[in-house]
C-alpha cells in the first residue's frame, strides 16, 4: 500500500508533467543521426504460447500436434497468413495490417536463458537481463538507460525511463530515475484469478465456493448490459466474462504509455506489464480465453500506434514473455509452462514484415526434453540488436552491464529499417 | 508443550492478528505461552499516543474548529451575494467569475483536512500501528472486541478513538466493572446513546424546561452490555435506570473552554428519590447511585453468561461449546469479572483449540493480517477505505449492537475482499516473494490444494491474492 507514495498519482502526475518531462531528451547518438528512437516494452507474464499467437502452419507437423485447437489458414477462423510458413492468430487484425505494411517482426522459438519452468524465475530472468534467476534487484532495460548516461552518448537527463502501472515492472527498476504512472484504473481480477480461486474454493471450502461463484455470476450479468455485451455463444453459466474490464485495461496502459512517449519533450523508454497468459485450462487459442486476450492485446498495440502518432516511424514495442508453452495440449485443452516461444516487436521503426526463426521442428525428437519448443534463438541477442541500434547503447555496456555474461550471444544485425 | 507448529499457527491467526515474518517459529515451543506471556506484559492494551487529544480536547478544538467555519462560510455567503448584486442582471456569467475568483484553488495538503476527519485519521494511524506491530495481537484483538462491545460511532462524535484509548484499552485485562464504569460514564457513550439530553423530569431541570427522561443509554446497559436480552429486566427496570443516570452528561464546550465537553454529574438535571432496578433498591446518592447499579449489574448472574458467550463467539465459533462458554462464565464470576482471568480460561481451553479454522477473519483481521504478511503499515486512508468497502467502518457500526460475529455476516463480502486482495497484490507484490510470505503465514496450515494453487500462480501478485484469499487465510 505504501508503494504507490513513490509513484506520483495520475493527477499529481499531470498537473506537473511539463515540468517533469521538460529536461528529458534523446540518446545524442541517435538524434545526432535524425532520430528521435521511442522503446516501449511490455511484459507478458504467465508465458505466452507463441505457437497460439505465430503458428507454423506450414509445419507438416502441425496439424498432428494441435489438431483444431490450433490455428489453420482453413480453420473455423482462418489464421491470418504472415509468409508461406506462418499464420499470426486471427485475434490480431490490427497486428496484422502493422506487419503487412513491415512494420511487425515476429522472432520465434525464442528463449531467454532460463530452461526450468517457475514463472517467477522465468520473469525474474526475462526482467533481470541475468543469465539465471537470483536476487537482482535492477532490470536490463533500465541498466540501458544508465548506460547511455554513463558513456556520454546522451544528456545527463536522457536516462529518465517510464513505467505504467500499480508498480514498476523488474524490467525498468535500476538506477535511472524512473517516473511512473498509474492509469485510472487499475488492472481488474482477472477471469483467470477467478477461476483459479474458485477452483481451490470447489476443493477446500464449499461456502466460500458457492460465494465466490454467485459474485462471479452476478458480475457476468452486470456485464452483460454493457456496450461490450456478447450475444450467449453457449459458454458455461461460470464464464466470468472479464474480457471487456481486461480490454479497456490493456488499451488504457498501453495507449497512456504511448502518449507520454510521443510527447516532443516526454520518457523516451517505457514498460508495462499485462499479467494473464498462464492457459493450463481451456486455452481457447482460436476461440476463448487466450483468443480474447490476444484480441485485447491487440487492442493495445492499435492504442499505441495511434497515441504515437508522429513518433510512429521512430517507436519500437518489445512484446515479451518468461517462457513458452508445452507443443501439445494437456488433459484440460490447455497448455503447461514449456520453454520456446515467439517474441513480437511492432513499430514504424523496424525493417518488419518478416518472422526470424531457425526452426527446430516439432517432431517429438525435435522437441526440447520431448515436450517444449526447442529454443534456437536467445531473445537476448533480438533485445541487444534492438537497443544497440536503435537506442544506440554501446556493444561493451550490452555485454556487461545490460546483460551480464551475454558476450557470446550476438546481437542480431539489421533488425531496424 | 511440544514444539507444535500447526498450534502456533493457529494461535497468530485465531487469538492473534496473523503471523509477521518469523512469528510461528518464535512461538513454536510453546503458542498457549506466548498468548499468555502477551497479557503479562506491562503496559498490555496501552498505547504510547502523546500527540493525540484527549475527549475533552478534541471536544473542544472540533467545537471551536466548527465555530470557524461557520463564520468564515458566513462571510462568503455575504461576499456571493454582494457579487450577484454587483452583476446585477448582466448575466450569470460575471457573477460566476467572480465566484472562482473568491474561492481559492482546492488543495490536498494536509493542513486542510478537516479537523474532525484529522483526529479520526490520527486516531485511527495509532490504533492500526498497534496492531500491525504487535508481536502476536492477542491483547489488541481483545481492545477491538471490548470497543466493540461497548460501542460507540464517529458520525456521532469526535471522541470515538480517544474513547477507546480512554475507557477500553485501560481495562481490558482488569476487571470488567471498572471498563464497565469507564465505558458508560465516557462522554462519547452519554452523546451517541443520548444521555446527555435526559433530563429527570422532577429534577429542577426538568420542571423548569418541560424535559424528560431519554432512555436509550439505560436500555442498551441492560440488554447490550451486561445482561443481555431477554434475560428478564422489566421496562420499569429500564426507566427507573434511566432515571438514575439523568446528570451523567457533558460540560458545555461554549462556555467552558478549559473543561468543556468533560463529563460532569448535573444534579441539576438528576432525578431525585430512591430507585429499584432489577430487584435492588438504590437510595438517591447523587452520581454513586448510578455507579452502584452499574457495579451489580457487572456482578449479576446473567451479565458473566452474556459475556463468555459474546468472547467464545468472537475468538472460537458462531455456536460455541457449551463447555467452552460454562468455563468461561465460571471464571468471570469466581474471580469477580478479572477479564485477565476469563481470557487465561480461553487460551487454556482444549476447545479452543479445535484443528479446524471455524470462523471468517473480520475484515479489519483480515487486512491487519494482509499488510502484517507482507511487512507494510498501509496508508491509512486506503485502510479506511477497505473497511468501508468490507462493511466494517471503523468506530461506525450501524447499531449500538456493534458488529456482527457472526460468519454469515462477512461470507458476502467475498467478492470485495477479492477486488482488495487484486488491487493490494498489484501494488506490492513484485518486490516480495508470495511462496515465501505463504510459508512464513499458513505454512503449518496450508492445504496441498492451497499450496500448488500458489507455487502455480503466473505472477507474483497473483500469488500473493492466492495467499491472502486461501481458505487458511481468510479463516482462523
Amino acid at each position: 500500500m505504501q508503494a504507490d507514495l513513490l509513484a506520483p498519482t495520475r493527477r499529481a502526475l499531470l498537473r506537473g508533467s511539463s515540468a517533469l518531462f521538460t529536461a528529458a531528451y534523446l540518446p545524442r547518438l541517435a538524434r545526432a543521426e535524425g532520430r528521435d528512437p521511442r522503446f516501449l516494452t511490455i511484459v507478458l507474464r504467465g508465458g505466452l504460447d507463441g505457437l497460439a499467437v505465430v503458428a507454423p502452419v506450414g509445419d507438416p507437423d502441425w496439424r498432428t500436434l494441435r489438431g483444431d485447437k490450433g490455428l489453420a489458414l482453413d480453420g473455423q477462423i482462418p489464421a491470418l497468413p504472415l509468409d508461406d510458413f506462418f499464420a499470426l492468430n486471427p485475434s490480431m487484425p490490427n497486428l496484422h495490417r502493422i506487419y503487412r505494411a513491415g512494420q511487425a517482426l515476429f522472432v520465434h522459438a525464442m528463449a531467454t536463458p532460463y530452461r526450468e519452468r517457475s514463472h517467477f524465475d522465468g520473469q525474474d530472468v526475462l526482467e533481470s537481463g541475468l543469465p539465471g534467476p537470483g536476487a537482482s534487484d535492477t532490470g536490463w532495460l533500465n541498466r540501458a538507460l544508465s548506460a547511455l548516461a554513463s558513456d556520454g552518448s546522451a544528456a545527463a537527463r536522457a536516462q529518465q525511463a517510464f513505467a505504467i502501472g500499480p508498480i514498476t515492472p523488474l524490467v525498468m527498476r535500476g538506477p535511472a530515475p524512473v517516473l511512473s504512472w498509474m492509469p485510472p484504473r487499475l488492472p481488474p481480477v482477472s477471469d483467470e484469478t477467478a477461476m483459479r480461486l474458485l477452483d481451490l474454493y470447489r476443493h477446500t471450502d464449499p461456502a466460500f465456493a458457492g460465494v465466490l461463484e454467485e459474485h462471479i455470476g452476478i458480475a457476468a450479468i452486470a456485464r452483460a448490459g454493457g456496450m461490450d455485451a456478447k450475444p450467449a455463444d453457449g459458454s458455461p453459466a461460470v464464464q466470468t466474462g472479464g474480457i471487456a474490464q481486461v480490454r479497456t485495461y490493456f488499451a488504457e496502459a498501453a495507449g497512456a504509455a504511448a502518449k507520454f512517449l510521443a510527447r516532443p519533450d516526454g520518457p523516451r523508454v517505457g514498460a508495462l506489464a499485462l499479467d494473464g497468459w498462464d492457459t493450463h485450462v481451456n486455452e481457447g487459442a482460436v476461440k476463448g480465453r487466450l483468443a480474447d486476450l490476444l484480441g485485447a492485446l491487440d487492442g493495445a498495440i492499435a492504442a499505441v500506434e495511434t497515441n504515437m502518432g508522429d513518433a510512429w516511424p521512430d517507436t519500437v514495442i518489445a512484446l515479451v514473455t518468461e517462457f513458452g508453452r508445452t507443443a501439445h495440449i494437456n488433459g484440460n485443452d490447455g497448455t503447461d509452462h514449456g520453454t520456446a516461444t515467439a517474441a513480437l516487436f511492432a513499430g514504424g521503426a523496424l525493417k518488419g514484415g518478416r518472422v526470424v526463426a531457425d526452426w527446430p521442428g516439432l517432431k517429438d525428437a525435435d522437441l526440447h526434453d520431448k515436450r517444449d519448443l526447442k529454443p534456437t534463438t536467445d531473445l537476448r541477442s533480438v533485445l541487444k540488436g534492438l537497443l544497440r541500434d536503435h537506442l544506440r547503447v554501446d556493444e561493451h555496456h550490452l555485454e556487461t552491464t545490460v546483460f551480464p555474461d551475454s558476450a557470446t550471444t550476438r546481437p542480431i544485425e539489421g533488425l531496424l529499417a | 508443550m511440544a514444539r507444535d507448529a500447526r498450534a502456533a499457527a493457529l494461535a497468530l491467526h485465531r487469538f492473534g492478528l496473523g503471523p509477521r515474518a518469523g512469528a510461528i517459529e518464535a512461538i513454536v515451543s510453546d503458542p498457549q505461552g506466548a498468548l499468555m506471556a502477551e497479557l503479562d506484559r506491562p503496559d498490555a492494551g496501552l498505547v504510547a499516543t502523546p500527540d493525540l487529544p484527549s475527549s475533552g480536547a478534541a471536544n473542544r478544538a472540533v467545537f471551536e474548529f466548527n465555530a470557524e467555519r461557520n463564520a468564515k462560510d458566513k462571510v462568503e455567503r455575504r461576499r456571493r451575494e454582494a457579487a450577484q448584486k454587483l452583476a446585477g442582471n448582466a448575466g450569470m456569467e460575471n457573477a460566476m467569475a467572480a465566484q472562482s475568483e473568491a474561492q481559492p484553488a482546492t488543495t490536498e495538503q494536509p493542513d486542510q483536512v478537516p479537523l474532525p476527519r484529522r483526529i479520526f485519521l490520527d486516531e485511527a494511524r495509532a490504533r492500526f500501528d498497534a496492531a500491525i506491530g504487535a508481536e502476536i495481537g492477542f491483547v489488541e484483538r481483545l481492545v477491538w472486541f471490548w470497543s466493540n462491545h461497548f460501542c460507540v460511532n464517529a458520525d456521532a462524535t469526535v471522541m470515538a478513538g480517544s474513547y477507546e484509548r480512554e475507557a477500553i484499552r485501560p481495562y481490558v485485562l482488569g476487571r470488567f466493572a471498572d471498563m464497565l464504569q469507564a465505558a458508560e460514564g465516557h462522554p462519547a457513550m452519554l452523546v451517541y446513546l443520548n444521555n446527555v439530553l435526559s433530563i429527570g423530569p422532577a429534577s429542577v431541570a426538568g420542571i423548569n424546561r418541560d424535559k424528560g427522561l431519554n432512555e436509550n443509554l439505560a436500555r442498551e446497559i441492560l440488554e447490550l452490555h451486561t445482561l443481555g436480552v431477554r434475560s428478564g429486566y422489566s421496562q420499569a427496570d429500564v426507566t427507573n435506570f434511566a432515571k438514575i443516570l439523568t446528570g451523567w452528561t457533558i460540560r458545555e464546550t461554549v462556555s467552558d473552554p478549559d473543561h468543556g465537553g468533560e463529563f460532569v454529574f448535573l444534579r441539576r438535571a438528576h432525578e431525585p428519590g430512591p430507585e429499584r432496578v432489577v430487584g435492588h433498591d438504590y437510595p438517591d446518592t447523587g452520581l454513586d447511585q448510578g455507579h452502584a447499579v452499574l457495579a451489580d449489574l457487572a456482578r449479576h448472574p446473567a451479565t458473566a453468561p452474556h459475556v463468555a458467550t459474546k468472547l467464545a463467539r468472537h475468538f472460537i465459533a458462531d455456536e460455541p461449546p457449551a463447555t467452552l462458554v460454562d468455563r468461561l462464565a465460571s471464571r468471570f464470576l469466581e474471580t469477580e469479572g478479572d477479564l485477565k482471568e476469563m481470557t487465561r480460561a480461553l487460551v487454556s481451553a482444549p476447545e479452543s483449540w479445535a484443528p479446524q479454522q471455524a470462523k471468517i477473519k473480520r475484515p479489519a483481521e483480515w487486512i491487519v493480517a494482509a499488510l502484517r504478511a507482507v511487512g507494510r503499515n498501509g496508508d491509512i486512508q486506503r485502510i479506511v477505505g477497505g473497511l468501508n468497502l468490507l462493511g466494517e467502518p471503523l468506530w461506525r457500526p450501524a447499531a449500538p449492537k456493534g458488529f456482527s460475529d457472526d460468519d454469515a455476516a462477512w461470507l458476502d463480502g467475498l467478492g470485495q475482499r477479492l477486488d482488495i486482495a487484486n488491487t493490494f497484490a498489484q501494488r506490492v507484490a513484485d518486490q516480495l516473494d508470495p511462496r515465501a510470505i505463504a510459508e512464513a503465514t499458513i505454512g503449518p496450515l496450508a492445504s496441498a490444494e492451497t499450496r500448488s494453487a500458489i507455487e502455480r500462480a503466473e505472477s507474483k501478485p497473483q500469488a500473493l491474492t492466492m495467499l491472502l484469499m486461501a481458505p487458511e487465510f481468510l479463516r482462523r
